[in-house]
Formats: C-alpha cells, structure tokens, sequence
C-alpha cells in the first residue's frame, strides 16, 4: 500500500504541474480597437519572456515593431499591419520568436537601408509562419541567424516590368544563415525571388517563385542544401546559382523564362551535386552550365525549350542519364570542346537510329550537338535561318561524316522510346 | 478576259496533274497531323514541305504548262485581243488553281486540327510561295523559246532560292562574323521570298529559341503586327516584280 500512495501523489503532482503548464507558457495579450492595448508596439513592450501577443484583425499603421524579447505573436481575422512608407515594420533581436498569421504592408525603396517586412539580426530559432507580405523592399531578411523557419508567407511586390534591377529587394532574402527550412511560401515581384548568400545545410521545398524581376531562386557560397518540389516561373532569367558544392534539386518546375539572357538553370562553378526529376519548360535555354564538374543529372524533362543544355567546354565529369528531351529547337550546344562528360540512356526525339535486338536501346549512337548549333554558337546571327533546308542538309551530311561536332559528346545508348518515370520503373531499375 | 481564264482553268483541271497535287498535300497533311499527335510539331513538318515542295511542284508545272499551251496562247494573240490580259488570265489560271489545291490540300487538315494563328501564316505563307514561283515559272518561260532550257532556268531559280541562297549567306556570316550582323541578316533574308516565309512562321514557332541572343531581337522587330503585314508586303512585291517584268517581255517580243 505504501508503495501505491507514493504512486499516487507522483501522478497527482504530475497532474498539477500538467495543469499549471501554460501558466508556466506565459500569458496573452491582445490587441484590438477595444482591447487593453491598441498598438502592437505598446503589447510587445509590455510582454514579457514567453507572452503571447494576439492581435486581432484590423488596420494598424505602425511601424519600428522591435521584438527583443522571446514572444510568440499571432494574428487573428486578417491583421494588417501598414508601414505607410515610413521604414522597417518588425525587426527580431531576440531567440525563439514565433511571428504567424500577419499581413504586413507598405515599405518604400530605399538605397541605403535595406528596409524589410521582417527583419531578423543574429539571432535562432526563429519561426514566420503563414504571414502576407505587400509591397514591400525587401520582404523577409535574415541576417546571421540559424536554425529558422520560414513557411506558409506569401510575398507579393509590384509589377516589375520595366524596373531597374537597383529599385528592387528581394522576398526572402538569406544571408549567413544555417540550418533554415523555406517551405511553401510563395513570391513575386521582388528582385530575387529567395535569395542566399553564405546559407548552409538547409532545405527549400514546395515554393512557388514566380514573376520577380531578376532569378526565382538566387544562391551562391550555400553548400549542402536540398532543393525539391519547387515552382520557378516567368522570371527575369530564371535560376542562378553559383559558387557552391554539394547541393540536391529534385522533383523541381522551372518554366517559361524567356529573354535574351534568360535560364531555366544556371550554374556557374557547382560541384558534387544532383540534379534530379526536375522539369523544364519553355525556357530559353534549359540548363546553361558553366565551369561545373561533377554534376549528376538524371531523369529530367527537357520539353520546347529554345536549348535544353548548353555545356560551355569548362565544364567536366558531368553525367546526363535517362533525361528525356523532347521539342526542343537544339538539344545540347557547346562552345568547345568539353571532355569526360558522359551522356547515356537519355530519349532523344530527334533521334533516328533503330534497334534491332529489341532491348529498348538504340543501336546507333547519337550526337546531341548539331553542326547548325554550333555555328549559332559563333555567329549568332545565323538562329534566323533556323529549319531551312540547307541547315537540315548540313546537320544530315554532319551526322554521317562528323567532322566539326565535338566527338566524344555523344550517347551511345540512347533510349528508344521517352522514358515515364510513374509505369517504367522496371526499365530504369533494369538500365540502372 | 473571263473566258480565258474560264477555258484555261478547264484545261489544268482536265490534265489531272492538279488534281494529284491536291491529293498528294491532303494525304502528307492529315497524315502528319495524325502522326505526331502534337499540332506544332506537324505544322513544323508542314513548313519544310511548304518550303521545299510547294515552290518546286509550282514552277515546274507551270513552266511545262505555258509552253504546252504555246499554241493556244499563239491562236489567242492572233485575235484582237491584250497580250497583256491573255498573259494575265494564263498566270491566274495556273497560279490559282495550283493555290486552290494548296489551299484544300494544306488548309483544310490545318483548319481542322491545328486551327492557330501559325497555321493562318502557314496557309498565307504557302499561296504567297505558290504566286511567287509561278511567276518565276512565267518569267523562265518567256526568256527562252526552247523548253528544256526553260525548265533547265526554272529548275535553277527553284534551286537557288531553296537551297543555295541559304547556303551562300550562312557563308557569309561565318565569314564576317567579328562584324555585327544582324540588320545585314534581316536584309538578306528579304531577298529571298522562301526565306521569308520560312521566319513569318517560325517567329510564331520556335518562340522560345528566338527569345535568346539575336532571336530577341529579331522578335522585336519582325513580332508585331506591324511587321509581318510588311513581310506580307515585301511577299507581295516578290509576286509582283517576275510577273510585271515577265508581261512586260511577252507582250514586246516576237512570238
């Protein structure tokens, strides 16, 4: 018996503590017309360490919002939070922030402040949680700040047709930040769409980046992050990312940016990394690639874009496997003559060969780099005699006898029929 | 003027041989839409059959058509009537009903499965090609009274406009290629009516290539509305310069 009671007041001083937890968790504050507190600046003044502040919906023109203490503020019914123009509207100096539910409004451009919707200056675990951001500069800045999380915002700016790279700021914009996970925000009409700088070991996953003046996703210095299910559309020129190693892009959308200097994909000096089931779509040129080694690139959709990939000769040790490539005006142009980069088992359209042992793979090799890209490549004015009959004569009499095409760009197993990654996993277990 | 016409449309009706044309297009036309199940990829393969065949099958049947009915056109001018409006009615005879068949043969499966604005400039592109090489064919027909020679010149201006005139201007722009060349290309590619055709419906086609380097360019100048009514002008200019100068030889020389 004595055992038992001794059970019992364990359990019952475990209920009593369970009970007081959230008084433990800290108090609310809310805000509203009628509430105790009418600004959000007077609440978060006055909150102490684990408070929560509730602000209810209406308009608020405040703006200089400083957060220097761990608090959690929520919005509720739509809050809006209106800058009026007059500079930065919340900026974090404190840990374990959690900022949810808010819409936030109004900054101006400015050339010597960087001025954001949310700001956050050194500091972790901080969390932005489904907030709407509306013409703002910059809309979400982290700076020196790790183990973040940024979900569920949506980051809208101006129509950026006609403006100047300068005059804008970006909608997420990272820099010297570790450990963050970016999903399912959805930006526009910034200068970058999400851009990093000097951000390691993070994960950006099912955002959409579309119509922002510059790249959708702009990174360079940011090594191991996983990219997947992301959407990049109609942007300035697309996808930059440079200067890293040790990156995974899997299962992402880059489509429809067009322009005289516009990519799906750049990569300028990428190592070690995996390119994976990713789409592209009407995109001037699918993937420019320069000074990259290493890549894996595999199981991709290359559909109607102008080129799918364009391999500057810098680039080496770069395989191509089981890509489909599919209407695209030219499949792979080189300035040169790049050397140990491997394409194999990829479906070509224009692929002519046939197979007489009936194991799906063609028995001629194919070459991928036509005579006629490769005099666009030099004279660029000649893209306007583009499906003339002479150009498809050349092409034909280079195929027979190559001569000017670099040699050792070639697949010698090219598939017979487009690759369908849902039905034939059979086919590509086999040829794997 | 009517009754020429009238008689002469008779004539290439009974031949056959245009009636085999209209087939010919219709069955390469569905087929290939039927093929490859995506409408911009059959009219992609319709453009290089406009470009390459439509010129040809158009200036050699009308270069043998003129100097078979040789002696009609003979019996003709011997009554009071223009040797104009009997040259006029001969060259709408053949060029009408040659684009007749065109239009059937290309412009019904078009309409029927990729009705768009390309297949529009596909179709326009192709009659304009079809007047423009008839003319040519009128043209060769009249420089010379023997008639291998003017098949041997028609054969020639097919394949100098088809094939070589790409040839000789890549060449040059390989040659200059430090120079910038682009307003040089566009001027070039107005000397050649095939050429011409050929980007009036390519800018409609391979967008997102010509959205690169130059092509952008290109784009700006040649995209708009503006310009292709001019490219459809300068096509126009290109009927009228062989047959006004063609008419011009027939009705002076000595027959």
């Amino acid at each position: 018996m004595r055992d038992l009671s001794k059970h019992t007041t364990f359990i019952l001083a475990t209920l009593v503590l369970l009970l007081l937890a959230p008084l433990a968790y800290g108090s609310t504050l809310r805000v509203c017309e009628s509430c105790e507190y009418t600004s959000i600046r007077q609440a978060v003044a006055k909150a102490k360490p684990g408070d929560t502040v509730l602000i209810d919906g209406g308009v608020y023109q405040e703006h200089g919002i400083e957060i220097n203490k761990p608090i959690t503020i929520v919005g509720r019914n739509n809050p809006v939070i209106d800058g009026n123009f007059k500079g930065q509207i919340v900026t974090v100096t404190a840990d374990n922030v959690t900022i949810e539910g808010l819409t936030i409004k109004n900054i101006a451009t400015s050339y010597t402040r960087d001025d954001a919707a949310i700001r956050v200056i050194e500091r972790s675990n901080i969390r932005i949680l489904n907030n709407t951001i509306q013409k703002t500069y910059f809309g979400i800045y982290l700076q020196n700040s790790e183990n973040c999380v940024i979900k569920g915002n949506t980051v809208i700016g101006q129509d950026v047709t006609g403006l100047n790279e300068s005059a804008l700021g970006n909608a997420i914009h990272l820099w010297y930040c570790d450990n963050t996970v970016i999903s399912n925000n959805r930006v526009e009409g910034h200068r970058d769409g999400i851009y990093l700088e000097f951000v390691k070991d993070s994960e950006i996953k099912d955002n959409l980046s579309q119509a922002n003046q510059r790249y959708g996703l702009h990174f360079m210095f940011s090594d191991r992050n996983v990219y997947t299910h992301n959407i990049f559309r109609k942007n300035g020129a697309g996808v930059a990312v440079m200067y890293t190693k040790g990156i995974r892009m899997e299962h992402n959308t880059f489509e429809g940016n067009w322009g005289a200097a516009a990519y799906g994909l750049l990569l300028k000096e990428i190592s070690n990394s995996v390119i994976r089931n990713n789409t592209f779509r009407r995109n001037t040129t699918g993937i420019y690639m320069e000074s990259s080694s290493r890549l894996d690139i595999k199981q991709n959709e290359f559909d109607r874009n102008g080129w799918a990939i364009r391999l500057l000769s810098s680039c080496i040790q770069d395989t191509f496997r089981l890509n489909n490539f599919t209407g695209n005006s030219f499949d792979v142009s080189t300035n040169g003559n790049p050397t140990m980069n491997l394409f194999e088992h990829n479906y070509w359209d224009k692929y002519s060969g046939y197979d007489l042992d009936k194991d799906r793979i063609g028995d001629v090799p194919y070459r991928p780099v036509s005579l006629y890209s490769m005099l666009v490549e030099q004279v660029p004015p000649s893209v306007m005699f583009m499906r003339s009959f002479m150009v498809d004569l050349m092409d034909n009499i280079e195929k027979v006898l190559p001569s000017f095409i670099p040699e050792n760009l070639v697949d010698e197993q090219p598939m017979m029929r487009k690759i369908d990654y849902d039905n034939d996993r059979k086919l590509t277990q086999v040829v794997r | 003027m009517n009754k020429i016409l009238k008689y002469v449309f008779y004539d290439i009706i009974r031949n056959k041989i245009v009636l085999a044309y209209t087939l010919f297009l219709l069955l390469l036309s569905i087929g290939l839409f039927n093929l490859g199940g995506n409408p911009d990829k059959a009219i992609l393969s319709l453009l290089n059959l406009v470009l390459l065949t439509v010129p040809l099958i158009s200036i050699v049947f009308a270069t043998t058509h003129f100097y078979n009915s040789y002696e009609f056109m003979e019996l003709l001018v011997a009554q009071p009537i223009n040797r104009k409006k009997i040259f006029l009615s001969e060259y709408l005879g053949v060029a009408g009903s040659l684009s007749g068949a065109f239009v059937l043969g290309v412009g019904m499966p078009v309409l029927l499965f990729g009705a768009s604005l390309t297949g529009l400039y596909l179709l326009l592109t192709g009659i304009f090609i079809t007047f423009i090489f008839v003319a040519m064919a009128f043209l060769a027909s009249v420089i010379t009274r023997d008639k291998a020679k003017g098949i041997g010149i028609a054969l020639l201006l097919w394949f100098y406009f088809a094939l070589i005139y790409d040839g000789i201007v890549l060449f040059i722009l390989y040659t200059f290629s430090d120079y910038p060349l682009e307003n040089a290309t566009l001027a070039l590619t107005a000397l050649n009516p095939v050429d011409l055709g050929r980007i009036i419906v390519l800018l409609n086609l391979d967008v997102s290539a010509l959205m690169g380097y130059t092509g952008a360019l290109y784009k700006s100048i040649l995209g708009s509305l503006w310009s292709v009514v001019l490219a459809f002008g300068l096509l126009l200019l290109w009927v009228l310069v062989p047959f006004v100068s063609s008419r011009r030889i027939f009705s002076r020389r000595d027959l």
